[in-house]
């Protein structure tokens, strides 16, 4: 299974995580540090896994940004390759040439994709249509009420 | 720039981005803080859309790694919000920010349930995604059949009912006991007949978690699993969404797969002839391709069908059709592809019988060793390590230690352990191990752990023929300029046992041979002086007649270190001085050391306890564990008639102190610290005794003694009479079956840990791994056979003390060769005790009736949860506990002496949390937890340590909760751990061999541990 997926950039600041296996608040800041460095200092040509206090990061760079998941030793690395990858057809569909601004401003929105697309960490949905379709299903459900709403609330800051 | 929609939101990341640098950055996170926390405060003037900002903020805040210990409630509050919006940030910044462990998350259980079985198909969304993200037991407890019932429902679309199956994977994970899962097998045969392909690959996760439990139950999926794989792999009737890069969803083939994997065997002929048909098609029809996602795909696809083939051991033509394939790989240079065709080639070691189509490839895995990629490298040392065998050691150890040269710090270490060992398995001569440890020592000595030199010292005493061989190698290297310190070691030890075999060669006469290892004496550390002073006495010895100029110069120099301020370097020198007087005394008393007890190499054993530590739950890893361990021949050292080895023939050569004391008075030798112990444990006949005992008084090993007290030990190896070794014909083993390595020790380890081996014999090897809640555990003992021929008439029997409950699932009879058997076995704790459950365990091989009575690691601590206190809770709760028999205070005397850090430590492992500086006092530590089983439920325990700085050996300890019995356990538990050795592996022998080595009279230890030991000391 996939324990948890971070997202961060070529300084090591973090875009996303989620967190699939528990831990606390201090082992994920640890973990976060210590997997960026390793992660960070790695070159280009190399592969895409790195092998982890007895588990697996499966890590990919798109431009700027490195893709990690965490897997068991003997999970599939290359289908958490893929998965990695499904994602970010997934954000690049929805932002439409998705970029790291998109995810520093709408990383709820990340999140939304994230949640269709992986549940307990595993593979929920395989079909980039439906996931469009039901994240879109859910952007105008808070687009409705949000009209509803009125103005009010968007007054005040 | 794509705005978020909700400016403050906006504008507030924009700040963040626009600070100069990280404390900008601190200052107008605090400041966001404040202002959050400030409007949480009044929370009524606030409208759903702001607290929805301000929670997002949070998550925001939280993401850019600043703690976030506030508003929690707030996120979770808006998950009973009326409106889509607010739900839907309550679910998932809930999601993010806590995990299962968090209380406020019971709060929200009602309101999720009414989510989940409302109409709302969104909500019922919202509500699924949370609970398989981060649902814990009250989840499983209170929703497992409302998720159950969606996930069959007839009504409920597919949306909901992939969410459905993956929410039940979770809470079974998480809680196999709270999840009812009987029956469901026919369910799981109609899941997968989903039509819905997202249904369908959640469904499936969801059988592989259930399968991989009880693959019994699931035989009827099995058919189906192999339609569904061929539907896929022949494309047929698949939704052009559910293909990627023209693969039919790969995810779903490798899960369906893996589900196969989980069945021991395929039966049915038609069923095992279709699955290898499609296997086949897999395993030739995949090409590489310029597009590298589709390529990842369909070799995601091919790794997991070769996976496939492997475990149902196909015939040896697809077999030897997997080794090609996998030769290919590790010559590509798409570095993904390499690294997995190395590590499946490890693997397939482990399963068939293919080494030797292996071999062919070893020039190529020898490249990859030299990859600029060190997951890569890792692999390579891995295959490398694991094909080794006589043929090929010498190769293999010389690319290694080439390789050393260059490698990075990280690896050097692994590096030098493997090199040493498969030196020692595989030396097709002595005289080839020796150049290699030296070579070894030279390159890496910073990586050469003492093992490795006591290591070469042992076999040199043992073989005379490689004796001449060693001391002129070792005069060889003490002609380099600058050499290591441990090479100063080994060499001056060589030299001062072997140097005179080297008489009529040039440059080694005994003067010359002094003075070049007297040149290193100024640049070498105290831990080796004492080395070199038995060198100088050795010299002096073998010098028949005596040379007048050399003995001056000796003398002289014993004078010096005569008013050392290090204790062994001041005794050795004043000892040796007046020895050397001595004349042909001398002679008896310096001479040779006698040959070493055979033993299990250390080094092997080291080995195999890294393994264990990085190998978590992986069973592929397990089974490597055992090939390690396959190779070890062990004997049986044991005197038959269950005493002793006697210790002061071995003693005397080089122990000095030994001459004015007299041999038998161990005691006291034992107290001036200069004697190791050699542990004489009980034998066999008596293990149950052993076992049961509830205090491990018998020092470890002394292998593992710390090098301070060590250093004459260090001078004659590793003394320990009792372990086996690796270099011994198996014509000399003995009958009966000895485990390998100390069960004592394993027990003692896993009581603080949850994975490991519990008991290793040369034919089995039993691993665990343990998973504890509150008062419940569930533990899966995995039986692994090392060997080429089955296990018969294995039988597990539990006997479980009163307090409690212990269900073992069933141990098949026989155990087939190299396989392993996961036995799942559940545990209730009804009340607080300090009682050990005991696996009775035993088997046939061969003529061999092998039993074993090992303690269960279900120890009082395992149903112990750390809870942080603060000091206005600590303080009434203290004060409200008093006296007995709430609160119980003992004086415990005879306490292995510890820095305060390290019993913080140790309170830490046993989850007895550590509040530091909650006691004005820095002398003393007051720790927390919570105990947990079923007649007590959850009871906060506090516990109170008054240590005195004076005497490190005794200690006040109070203990308080609400339960008399549990304070009463738990004291005593405590003050076990405290007299005993819990960190076995590091600690000296805290106390000398009992006097009478035989069974120790358990039951007056069980009264007062304490006392007993106090006295005994």
């Amino acid at each position: 299974m996939i324990h948890f997926v971070i997202l961060n950039n070529r300084q090591g600041k973090v875009r996303l995580t989620k967190w699939y296996s528990t831990y606390s608040q201090k082992e994920r800041s640890k973990v976060i540090r210590e997997l960026t460095g390793i992660i960070l200092s790695r070159g280009p040509k190399l592969c895409n896994f790195v092998e982890w206090r007895g588990l697996k990061v499966v890590y990919k760079r798109y431009a700027g940004l490195y893709f990690s998941m965490c897997i068991d030793q003997d999970d599939n690395e290359l289908e958490t390759l893929d998965i990695i990858h499904h994602y970010v057809e997934m954000l690049d569909r929805y932002f439409l040439n998705v970029c790291e601004l998109d995810l520093i401003y709408n990383f709820h929105k990340a999140y939304y994709i994230l949640d269709e697309l992986l549940l307990a960490g595993e593979l929920q949905e395989s079909s980039r249509r439906t996931i469009a379709r039901l994240v879109a299903a859910q952007d105008s459900l808070v687009e409705t009420a949000r009209e509803q709403a009125s103005l009010l609330g968007d007054l005040v800051k | 720039m794509a705005l978020s929609g909700m400016r403050g939101l906006s504008v507030f990341i924009s700040d963040i981005r626009n600070c100069p640098n990280k404390e900008q950055e601190r200052l107008r996170v605090d400041k966001e803080l404040g202002n959050v926390r400030t409007r949480f405060k009044n929370e009524k003037g606030l409208s759903p859309y702001e607290k929805k900002k301000y929670v997002w903020k949070m998550l925001y805040i939280y993401m850019l790694g600043y703690d976030v210990d506030f508003g929690h409630m707030e996120a979770v509050s808006l998950i009973s919000a009326p409106k889509y919006p607010e739900k839907q940030v309550g679910y998932i910044v809930t999601a993010c920010l806590l995990n299962e462990n968090h209380d406020f998350l019971r709060l929200a259980i009602n309101t999720v349930r009414n989510d989940i079985i409302g109409r709302n198909e969104t909500f019922q969304c919202l509500a699924l995604t949370m609970v398989g993200n981060i649902g814990g037991r009250d989840f499983a407890e209170s929703l497992a059949p409302d998720v159950q019932k969606l996930l069959i429902s007839s009504s409920a679309r597919p949306l909901v009912r992939k969410k459905a199956a993956l929410c039940l994977l979770r809470l079974y994970r998480k809680n196999p006991d709270v999840v009812n899962v009987d029956g469901w097998a026919d369910r799981m045969a109609q899941l997968l007949d989903e039509r819905d392909l997202g249904v369908l690959t959640s469904s499936m996760s969801l059988l592989v978690a259930l399968v991989s439990n009880n693959h019994e139950a699931y035989w009827s999926c099995l058919p189906k699993c192999v339609k569904t794989l061929e539907r896929l792999a022949r494309n047929q009737d698949v939704p052009q969404e559910y293909t990627y890069y023209g693969i039919p969803s790969p995810w779903l083939q490798v899960k369906t797969m893996r589900a196969l994997q989980y069945f021991p065997t395929i039966e049915d002929p038609n069923t095992r002839r279709s699955l290898f048909e499609v296997l086949q098609r897999i395993l030739m029809g995949t090409d590489v391709v310029k597009n590298v996602n589709k390529n990842n795909a369909s070799h995601a696809v091919l790794f997991e069908a070769l996976a496939l083939v492997m475990h149902l051991d196909a015939e040896k033509e697809m077999m030897s059709q997997c080794v090609a394939l996998l030769g290919k790989f590790i010559a590509v240079r798409e570095p993904n592809i390499r690294y997995l065709g190395l590590e499946n080639m490890s693997r397939m070691l482990l399963v068939t019988d293919v080494q030797d189509i292996i071999k062919r490839h070893q020039a190529q895995i020898i490249t990859s060793l030299k990859d600029p990629d060190i997951s890569i490298r890792r692999r390579a040392l891995d295959l490398l390590y694991g094909m080794c065998d006589v043929t090929n050691a010498k190769d293999i150890v010389e690319e290694i230690l080439q390789y050393l040269s260059t490698a990075e710090f990280a690896m050097r270490e692994e590096l030098s352990l493997k090199a040493a060992i498969l030196a020692e398995k595989f030396a097709p001569d002595l005289s080839w191990y020796v150049d290699v440890i030296l070579q070894l020592i030279d390159k890496a000595g910073d990586f050469v752990s003492d093992d490795i030199w006591f290591r070469v010292v042992q076999f040199v005493t043992n073989n005379e023929d490689l004796q001449p061989y060693a001391a002129a190698k070792a005069r060889e290297y003490l002609d380099k300029p600058a050499i290591h310190e441990t090479m100063v070691k080994v060499s001056a030890y060589l030299i001062g046992e072997f140097g005179h075999l080297l008489a009529r060669r040039p440059g080694c006469s005994p003067k010359e041979l002094f003075s070049i290892i007297h040149e290193k004496l100024p640049t070498v550390s105290s831990s080796t002086i004492p080395i070199l002073l038995s060198t100088y006495a050795k010299l002096l010895m073998h010098t028949q007649p005596p040379e007048p100029e050399l003995q001056n110069l000796v003398w002289a120099i014993f004078n010096k270190y005569e008013s050392c301020i290090d204790a062994e370097i001041q005794q050795r020198a004043v000892e040796y001085f007046a020895l050397s007087r001595k004349g042909a005394a001398l002679m008896d008393i310096l001479a040779e050391m006698p040959k070493f007890p055979e033993r299990q190499s250390s080094l092997i054993k080291k080995a195999e306890d890294i393994e264990v530590d990085t190998a978590e739950q992986s069973a592929i890893k397990l089974r490597a564990l055992q090939q390690t361990s396959n190779a070890l021949v062990v004997t049986d050292q044991r005197p038959a008639n269950g005493t002793p080895p006697v210790l002061g023939r071995v003693m005397v050569p080089s122990m000095s102190s030994n001459v004015d004391h007299h041999v038998a008075d161990q005691g006291l030798s034992q107290e001036n610290g200069t004697l190791t112990t050699v542990d004489p444990q009980p034998p066999s006949a008596d293990l149950l005794v052993d076992l049961l005992g509830p205090l491990a008084i018998e020092g470890p090993p002394s292998a593992d003694v710390q090098p301070q007290q060590n250093i004459v030990s260090g001078v004659e190896g590793v003394p320990n009479a009792v372990e086996a070794t690796a270099i011994v014909p198996v014509g000399e083993q003995t009958n009966s079956v000895q485990p390998i390595g100390s069960v004592a020790e394993r027990f003692q380890a896993l009581c603080v840990k949850d994975s490991g081996v519990l008991y290793e014999d040369p034919y089995i090897q039993i691993g665990i791994k343990a998973e504890w809640r509150a008062h419940q555990g569930r533990l899966v003992l995995f039986l692994g056979n090392k060997n080429t021929n089955p296990l018969l008439s294995v039988q597990a029997i539990i006997l479980p003390p009163s307090h409690l409950k212990l269900e073992l699932s069933l141990v098949p009879e026989t155990i087939p060769p190299r396989a392993q058997v996961q036995c799942p076995l559940e545990i209730v704790n009804l009340r607080p005790s300090r009682d050990v459950a005991v696996l009775d365990f035993s088997y046939k091989f061969g003529n061999d009736m092998v039993n074993c009575k090992l303690r269960l690691p279900a120890v009082l601590s395992k149903f112990l949860q750390p809870i942080p206190v603060s000091a206005e809770e600590f303080f009434p709760q203290w004060r409200s506990l008093s006296g007995p028999p709430l609160k119980l205070q003992e004086v415990v005397r005879g306490v292995k002496p510890m820095p305060l850090l390290d019993m913080a430590n140790l309170f830490n492992s046993l989850r007895l949390m550590v509040s530091p500086g909650l006691d004005p006092n820095p002398n003393n530590l007051v720790a927390s937890t919570t105990f947990y089983s079923e007649s007590t439920r959850a009871m906060l325990c506090l516990a109170r340590i008054e240590t005195d700085p004076a005497d490190r050996t005794q200690l006040r300890l109070t203990v308080a909760s609400g339960d008399p019995t549990l304070t009463f356990e738990l004291k005593e538990f405590i003050k076990e751990q405290l007299v005993s050795i819990p960190t076995a592996s590091r600690a000296p022998a805290p106390a000398p061999p009992a006097p009478q080595p035989t069974s120790p009279p358990a039951a007056a230890l069980t009264d007062d541990p304490g006392a007993l030991l106090a006295g005994l000391l």
